[in-house]
């Protein structure tokens, strides 16, 4: 079993969601990055969402692109990122760690380089933004050669006949974009989510993650009541940026306790 | 009878193009795969989009030949393809009148658009202002400030112009900002992209509306020269002009294509525009896989060009098929000799052409030296150049 798979089987049995809160890898700066995985991790982390710098984040709202930018002045790219998970894996060998990203990077040293690489750092997961499944067969195939889980994005869009050709390829767990729209925006409708994580879940036996819009406890334990992951992306980031090299680790715990409880008691 | 048949029907040229998007826009996208295969062979629609062609636009452009700048460079004949006389002001409005008239027909009252030199945001701009539809155009903010008169253009035709002020500032910049507008406004917004790049079905769209330069550039040579030109010369930027006018050519022999980049500084210094010609690795941006300006990390380096519409990194999947299978050509013109090439068309013809086109003309120009005189050169004059009084006042300092 993956290490993805082991900590959802864990959750399950204890009756409980998982927390993810997502970090930009060199955000705020390099030196940082280690030591906020693992101020994350022991502030209720179950997983960690990794993102890997890039020049031209589409699909991210304003918050993770200025997110990316700080990292990349630093020019933290994917060898650096890897690198970073290395040195986490160093003290922690349980924690499941997921890359998210854009597809350039991954194409600049090739899939396979990558799937290599991403294995000696011992990375678990891979969400990349802008390879739908149709695009990426090979890159899937090279994952699961190495048990690397590939985990793709389902929308309010994706129609159900899609939803069965994405689980198809997925493993570890599928993640439910609850809002159209970029990362950062708007309000989430919790009901019509719940719905559509209903239906996916008649498709699936994989575990369902719920991300985009969870904002504080109170949006983070509605969802946590319906999806068997939360992920925090903006709002992590928001902490960061709001942050100085003196209250950064101090800050982002504060906020990782207040999801933790907020998910744990739904 | 056409033989060549690109894309596939999921839009790939070979290892090129494809649907490189997030899942949100993957319906948006499938809808509009649907609607315009419905369309693209409809006779009410196409009937539509040629009237507006003719009686808005002005089609066809005419064919000229310019004989005293000929006479000047003392080789092939050069004649132009006159897209600067559209309406506009450039090749642009072939295009986002096509895909206005199908967002209008797939209901959709807002349309969005990127643009670089402006060209495509004011050809957005006008065919919204004539079907009534709300516009927004995305334009990276150091455009905005070279680009002033576009600006002011697109505002009269009743548009919001919004500055981009997220990486290099540039056309790809407004790109990503165009692409999350859309993925958030999916339900009501048709994005009208201006290049044949962009995911699948857009580069070949794109040039499908464009393709009515070549279609007539083939019959107007005949009837003035009795013949078809030795080469087709376009510039490249996303490179939408150029495919307009190749598409309809791939299939005749005998004719050379090539395409101009934008070597701004000089390849060598690395700031230019010209991913084909500095033989760029193969990556994947804005929905399509092509050659891309990338550095080792993957990250999409900053460009440069005198002119805004071929500040681009990438470059059209189609261009990078075309590269690869050798049907077409792909050089690169810097800044200086697009300037020249830009002052000596006014002075010997009395037309200003738009800083893009005189890429092409000075490439045109050059090789027109090592040509007969019975040989004869095409070039796509794709715009005109009042919109860069101010950049061609700046560097030869003149004070407007």
């Amino acid at each position: 079993m993956s290490r993805i798979q082991t900590t959802f089987a864990t959750l399950k049995q204890q009756g409980k969601t998982a927390l993810i809160p997502y970090i930009t890898a060199g955000d705020p700066h390099p030196k940082h990055t280690v030591n906020l995985m693992h101020t994350l991790v022991k502030n209720g982390a179950d997983m960690i969402e990794l993102g890997v710098p890039f020049s031209d984040p589409m699909a991210d709202g304003p918050v993770i692109q200025r997110a990316s930018e700080r990292a990349l002045v630093h020019k933290v790219g994917l060898t650096a990122v890897l690198a970073m998970v290395k040195e986490f894996r160093q003290t922690n060998q349980t924690t499941p760690i997921v890359l998210m990203g854009y597809a350039n990077p991954i194409e600049a040293i090739g899939p396979t380089v990558f799937a290599d690489r991403a294995k000696t750092a011992d990375v678990d997961g891979v969400i990349t933004v802008d390879y739908p499944p149709e695009e990426c067969s090979e890159f899937v195939k090279e994952l699961r050669a190495r048990d690397i889980d590939p985990v793709f994005l389902l929308s309010p869009t994706t129609e159900p006949k899609r939803v069965e050709l994405i689980v198809n390829q997925a493993s570890g767990f599928v993640y439910y974009v609850s809002l159209k729209g970029v990362t950062g925006a708007a309000n989430l409708d919790i009901v019509e989510v719940s719905a559509r994580v209903a239906s996916i879940r008649e498709q699936t036996n994989l575990p369902v993650g719920v991300g985009f819009g969870i904002r504080d406890a109170a949006t983070a334990k509605a969802t946590a009541a319906i999806a068997d992951a939360v992920v925090v992306g903006s709002r992590m980031v928001q902490e960061i940026e709001a942050s100085n090299d003196d209250n950064l680790l101090e800050n982002v715990a504060a906020l990782m306790k207040e999801l933790k409880t907020a998910v744990d008691a739904a | 009878m056409q033989l060549y048949d690109m894309p596939d029907a999921r839009g790939h040229f070979g290892q090129f193009g494809g649907t490189f998007v997030a899942e949100t826009l993957v319906e948006a996208l499938d809808e509009l795969r649907l609607m315009y295969e419905k369309y693209r062979h409809d006779p009410e629609f196409l009937a539509e989009y040629s009237y507006d062609l003719k009686h808005f636009v002005g089609r066809p452009s005419p064919i000229y030949h310019a004989k005293r700048l000929s006479d000047q460079i003392g080789g092939a004949q050069i004649f132009l393809k006159r897209e600067d006389l559209n309406h506009t002001g450039a090749h642009k409005i072939n295009n986002t009148i096509g895909q206005a008239l199908l967002a209008k027909r797939m209901g959709k009252p807002r349309v969005i658009a990127e643009t670089g030199a402006g060209q495509h945001g004011v050809a957005t701009a006008t065919i919204a202002a004539r079907l009534g539809l709300e516009c927004v155009v995305y334009m990276g903010s150091e455009d905005v400030k070279r680009q002033a008169p576009n600006v002011f253009r697109m505002k009269l035709l009743g548009a919001t112009v919004v500055p981009v002020e997220s990486g290099s500032k540039t056309l790809k910049d407004a790109l990503n900002e165009a692409m999350r507008d859309w993925v958030t406004n999916v339900h009501n917004t048709f994005y009208i992209i201006g290049t044949v790049a962009g995911p699948h079905p857009y580069p070949m769209m794109v040039r499908d509306f464009q393709a009515v330069i070549g279609i007539e550039a083939k019959e107007q040579m005949m009837e003035m020269a009795g013949r078809q030109p030795d080469a087709v010369v376009a510039c490249v930027g996303g490179g939408s002009n150029a495919m307009g006018i190749f598409y309809p050519y791939i299939d005749v022999p005998n004719v050379r294509l090539i395409g101009v980049e934008a070597a701004g500084h000089g390849i060598e210094t690395g700031m230019h525009a010209a991913p084909l010609t500095a033989n760029s690795p193969v990556g994947v941006l804005h929905g399509n896989r092509t050659y891309l300006m990338q550095d080792v990390d993957g990250q999409i380096i900053e460009t440069h060009s005198v002119s805004a519409g071929l500040d681009y990194p990438g470059v059209g999947p189609e261009h990078a098929w075309l590269k690869d299978i050798k049907r077409a050509e792909y050089v690169a013109i810097t800044d200086d000799e697009a300037m020249a090439a830009f002052h000596n068309l006014c002075r010997t013809e009395g037309i200003i052409p738009a800083l893009e086109s005189s890429h092409a003309l000075a490439h045109a120009q050059k090789m027109a030296k090592t040509m007969s005189k019975d040989q004869i050169v095409l070039v796509n004059l794709s715009g005109r150049g009042d919109k860069d009084i101010n950049t061609v006042a700046k560097l030869a300092n003149i004070t407007l």
